[in-house]
């Protein structure tokens, strides 16, 4: 057995790409060698800023010899049979083998050279790479056919064992050569194997593995971090990326001007993050520090202090233009800057984001003074006092850290001043967006906004709902609880949702431009989050009037708020800038509100499955239609999970599908599901459109089908009997429980019906031949799926 | 690499004769500036017309850049509305482009040894030249001190062969060689000249001029003519009087910009007119070149 050992060498491979290409790079090898019938054993992969590298372990020397055999004619068979078999066999008479009176034609495939399959595998890699982008270089692009890689490819090493597999791609021929680290060891050094690669390499300034570099860079910057009494802000994004940009990597640690330290330490830390992909410390009481720590690729002839100077020059170049950016920014009241918000599209048939910040006030105010979010919610826990050293969160956390100016609860505050205090922060929320650190930084967007609003001196929970409107941003991002904060996000979201899908840009496949699924996500997890009971549809069928909304449609450039923010436009639209890509018009077609809700469903399904929630039987909750209260309805599935989960739940299951079943061979068509969204507390306009099915029951009129009703022309089976008697009092009593949303109650209600059923499918024959008897018995039958329909639509259910 | 020992880092000017000598030794013309006013040296013929095409194209030369948004009154350190890129084009780019690149920065006196230099991906684009490469930023300890790009597409065209870039950001680099923290105290020369003495005034005065007193009356009817003007020569195809139009039209709207009369609807339209006429002239310049560049070269085709 015998390791192979693969370098691609190529010019600098940018640092976000590496990873995917060393999963990429083993995934093609296994699937060539695959091809040859080959497994290798162990397979390892490293990546550095030059190169891609490859380690297969115990290959044989030659792939298993192959004898195929093929039967043929018998021996008494006649002659014609013999030629034909012949002449597809390509063999002679003599050559085939003669076994019990049946004639073999026997094919020997000889193992082929493992050398011989590396030595076609290597192109066919590498021309099938599958870089995000590639690129031609030099004189042979002088057609589109030349070799594509990431950047331009320079080199190959291809030794199985201590043997140079011999292939040439592009003009690149194969070898045992390779380069040593860029400055410190620019010569050609030879490798002998797939033994000595790591080491020899690691001789010549090269740490191949970028797990051990990324050790290296966090013990390293660590104890500079130490070293100066600080603690490093740990952030493993950047020890990737530095991991991903040096080959010997020397953590270096600087110090900048303190008067910096005036600046949020959030935009100190991406400043310094983003732009110098530097880390950032904090001293002993947890504030930030004036520290930097770079990762440089060399070690330095004087020890980094040349390094760490031009570094610092830079970040100190960095912070005072976002000094600048801020004490500008200060000078201007918000509502100034708000003012502004007219000038930038949200969206070209939505308007300006002035438009929609007013609709989000008004919503805001509106779900306050409704009674939806109340100042009763549960409140936020005590965060620091505005101002004061903040501690800095470990940027491996979904969010930055961010400041908390509210000192205040508002748990005593009136409904009307909540209502105030929620219209005002709607009002200021998006005015960061035209300031200057955000044009900057759009990652800073509310944070910004909640810093100018404390400075401004507004009310804590104003400030605090501008900083974290945005949230919940992700699946781990912590979802507001401030009342104040909870009216600005809901309303904010509701209003991008159902103003999108009013115009028709829905998220198709893996493109949500405007990240309506986010939003979706959000408002359910606000809603669960803070118990929020409040009816969607009409809200998002527009159907609240709040307010004129209509937006201005002066504007003409398309822009979307989301992926490109104001900022990125002016920086698209600058001369010789870098061009932003709009993002493609989606199909435009008109959305029906059941289409949304059935989109939040559909959010809903995938944050409910990740908590253990059966996914059919929130379509069981939701193909009852009408609801569109997701305390309600959770509540619902819930008590349906738990009920299911029964003996009675499973054997009432099998009942209700064998009667649906019955019916719908009988015509008896989908009988209406029974929808209470009986709620009181939202009075909107048009809450409930009646847009129920009328049931249609093929063949059988409804006068006929209501069995129970009226007293049958026959004399029913006692089992008819105790079913219809079990459902009289089974009805009313699950949809009292219903109506007091106590679906428990509701769910044993049912389950009395478990018994009666199986004793009537036990000893009634429902197809009976005599019309009235099966018409009295569908109707039973209906009965009992109309009783179930109450609760849930049991036909979703598996099982 | 060859290992440059100097008493005293090079002026400005010290810096740009070095390069000059340096680009010269390894094959290149050097030329001189374009005698119009553009943003970038990507907008010199000697890149945009010259990358086109199959013909080996070397050339080195220093740029003067007109970025009027980017004027700050000569109060900003590190902001000026009118600075120098050093350009160098090599078509096809040379399997050791990236060597001979840091052989030029040894040249001016950058010891890799001492400073960090890192390649860092970015890639460039110019929607108003219809062109697109990949390549990186150059850190030198963390500051950007050139792009580095390998042009894929230019004028919407096919590089074929592909050309490779270097643009030098000459007073970031004057500024860190030097060790000095405002780009008016360079030393221009090595007789006690500084960058300050020869273009603050020029970046006060251009300043005023660009945001506050350019007449935009005239300013629009310029970019009008100029547009016709661009048309007027691609119908009598003459693709380089065409492109020097619109290297105009773009100066005028740029000046249009900072003068802050332009509104953000119309500036996507602005924009699209001097994209649609620096590719019409690329267009024109390779319909008129094909022919002779295909007997030249029976391999090459121009789609």
């Amino acid at each position: 057995m015998t390791d192979f050992l693969l370098e691609l060498r190529s010019e600098e491979i940018p640092a976000r790409m590496q990873d995917r290409a060393r999963e990429d790079l083993a995934k093609l090898f296994t699937a060539e060698l695959a091809k040859a019938g080959l497994q290798p054993g162990a397979l390892q992969t490293y990546a550095t800023p030059r190169r891609l590298v490859l380690i297969a372990r115990d290959l044989p020397a030659q792939t298993a010899a192959v004898s195929e055999e093929t039967k043929g004619p018998k021996t008494s068979a006649p002659p014609q049979a013999l030629e034909g078999f012949l002449r597809k066999t390509g063999l002679t008479r003599e050559q085939l083998v003669e076994r019990d009176g049946i004639l073999f034609a026997v094919i020997d495939k000889p193992g082929r050279a493992t050398a011989d399959v590396l030595a076609a595998a290597i192109p066919a890699i590498v021309r099938a790479f599958p870089w995000p982008k590639a690129m031609r270089w030099g004189a042979a692009s002088t057609t589109m056919e030349s070799l594509r890689w990431v950047r331009p490819l320079q080199g190959i090493v291809a030794l199985f064992g201590d043997g140079v597999i011999d292939c040439e791609i592009a003009g690149i021929t194969s070898g045992a050569a390779t380069v040593g680290h860029r400055f410190h060891h620019p010569h050609v050094i030879t490798i002998g194997s797939a033994n000595d690669y790591v080491e020899k390499l690691r001789a010549c300034h090269v740490i191949v593995d970028q797990a051990e570099r990324r050790q290296i860079i966090a013990l390293g910057a660590t104890m500079a971090a130490r070293k100066a009494g600080l603690e490093l802000v740990q952030d493993e994004g950047l020890l990737s990326e530095n991991a991903g940009l040096t080959e010997w990597p020397v953590p270096l640690l600087g110090r900048f001007d303190e008067a910096f330290l005036e600046v949020p330490p959030e935009v100190i830390q991406l400043t310094a993050r983003v732009n110098q992909k530097y880390f950032v410390c904090r001293s002993a009481d947890g504030a930030l520090a004036n520290a930097f720590i770079c990762t440089a690729n060399i070690d330095a002839a004087d020890g980094g202090a040349k390094i760490v100077e031009g570094n610092r020059k830079v970040l100190a170049a960095r912070l005072s233009d976002a000094k600048f950016f801020y004490e500008t920014d200060l000078k201007v009241p918000l509502e100034e800057q708000a003012a502004k918000l007219d000038r930038i599209v949200f969206h070209e048939k939505l308007g300006t984001v002035a438009d929609k910040v007013d609709r989000v006030a008004k919503l805001a105010r509106w779900l306050v003074e409704e009674g939806i979010v109340t100042s009763s919610a549960p409140l936020p826990l005590a965060g620091g006092a505005a101002g004061g050293p903040v501690p800095l969160a470990d940027a491996a956390s979904a969010d930055g850290p961010s400041p908390n100016p509210s000192r205040k609860r508002e748990g005593d505050l009136s409904r009307a001043e909540l209502a105030d205090l929620a219209e005002r922060a709607a009002r200021l929320c998006k005015a960061d967006l035209v300031t200057g650190m955000v044009g900057e930084f759009p990652e800073l967007q509310g944070l910004m906004g909640g810093y100018y609003a404390a400075a401004q001196g507004e009310h804590p929970a104003v400030a605090a709902a501008i900083r974290d409107h945005y949230k919940p941003v992700g699946q781990g991002d912590d979802v507001p609880t401030d009342p104040v904060t909870v009216a600005v996000s809901l309303a904010d979201k509701l209003d991008t949702i159902s103003k999108f899908f009013e115009i028709g840009e829905l998220p198709t496949g893996s493109k949500d431009p405007f990240a309506l699924r986010r939003a979706a996500l959000g408002i359910a997890r606000l809603i669960q989050q803070n118990q929020i009971r409040i009816q969607l549809r009409p809200i998002l069928a527009g159907q609240v009037m709040i307010g004129d909304a209509s937006p201005d449609m002066h504007e003409i450039v398309r822009i979307s708020f989301w992926s490109q923010t104001w900022a990125e436009i002016q920086h698209a639209y600058a001369w010789g800038q870098p061009h932003n890509a709009y993002p493609e018009p989606l199909e435009s077609l008109p959305v029906t509100v059941d289409a949304l809700l059935d989109f939040f469903a559909d959010r809903l399904k995938v944050q409910q499955r990740e908590a253990g929630v059966r996914h059919d039987l929130i379509d069981a909750v939701f193909a009852l239609g009408g609801e569109d209260d997701l305390v309600r309805l959770l509540a619902r599935v819930r008590a349906l999970q738990g009920f299911v989960g029964t003996e009675d739940g499973a054997n009432l299951l099998a009942g209700y599908k064998r009667a649906a079943n019955i019916l719908k061979k009988e015509g008896f068509g989908t009988s209406a599901p029974a929808v209470t969204p009986a709620k009181a507390g939202v009075s909107a306009a048009g809450a409930h459109p009646e847009n129920h099915e009328t049931p249609a029951f093929a063949g059988v009129t409804v006068e006929e089908s209501a069995g129970s009703h009226t007293a049958p022309s026959y004399t029913p089976e006692p089992a008819e009997t105790a079913l219809a008697t079990a459902l009289d009092a089974a009805e009313p009593a699950a949809s009292a429980a219903i109506a007091r949303e106590d679906f428990e109650a509701a769910m044993a209600a049912l389950a009395t019906l478990r018994a009666p059923i199986d004793a009537f499918f036990e000893s009634v024959i429902v197809n009976d031949p005599e019309p009235a008897k099966r018409t009295a018995r569908l109707g039973l039958l209906d009965r009992v799926r109309a009783a179930v329909h109450n609760v849930a639509d049991f036909s979703k259910i598996e099982g | 690499m060859t290992d440059i020992v100097t008493d005293r880092p090079l002026s400005f000017q010290g810096m740009i004769l070095k390069l000059h000598e340096y680009w010269s030794q390894h094959g290149c013309l050097i030329l001189q500036a374009y005698d119009m006013e553009m943003g970038a040296g990507t907008f010199h013929t000697a890149t945009t017309l010259r990358a086109l095409g199959p013909k080996p194209w070397n050339a080195a030369f220093v740029q003067p850049c007109r970025r009027p948004t980017d004027g700050r009154y000569g109060e900003n350190p590190n902001r000026l509305q009118h600075y120098y890129q050093y350009q160098v084009i090599l078509k096809p780019s040379p399997s050791n482009l990236q060597e001979l690149y840091l052989g030029s920065l040894a040249a001016i006196g950058i010891d890799p040894l001492v400073h960090d230099i890192r390649f860092v991906e970015d890639d460039w684009e110019s929607p108003t030249l219809g062109a697109w490469g990949l390549g990186w930023e150059v850190w030198c300890d963390g500051m950007e001190v050139t792009q580095f790009t390998y042009f894929q597409q230019m004028g919407g065209f096919d590089m074929k062969p592909v050309a490779g870039e270097l643009t030098y950001g000459l007073e970031r680099l004057a500024m860190y060689v030097q060790n000095v923290d405002n780009v008016y105290d360079l030393a221009f020369n090595d007789a006690g000249v500084t960058y300050g003495e020869v273009f603050h005034e020029n970046e006060v005065e251009m300043s005023t001029w660009n945001f506050e007193v350019a007449d935009t009356d005239s300013l629009f009817d310029q970019f009008r003519k100029h547009v016709a003007e661009c048309e007027n020569s691609l119908a009598a195809k003459l693709p380089i009087p065409a492109y020097e139009q619109a290297i105009k039209a773009s100066h005028v709207f740029n000046l249009l910009q900072a003068r802050g009369v332009i509104s953000v609807a119309e500036r996507q339209a602005y924009m699209g007119r001097v994209r649609d006429l620096a590719k019409g002239s690329c267009q024109a310049w390779m319909d008129k070149n094909a022919e002779g560049w295909k007997a030249e070269y029976p391999a090459w085709s121009a789609a």
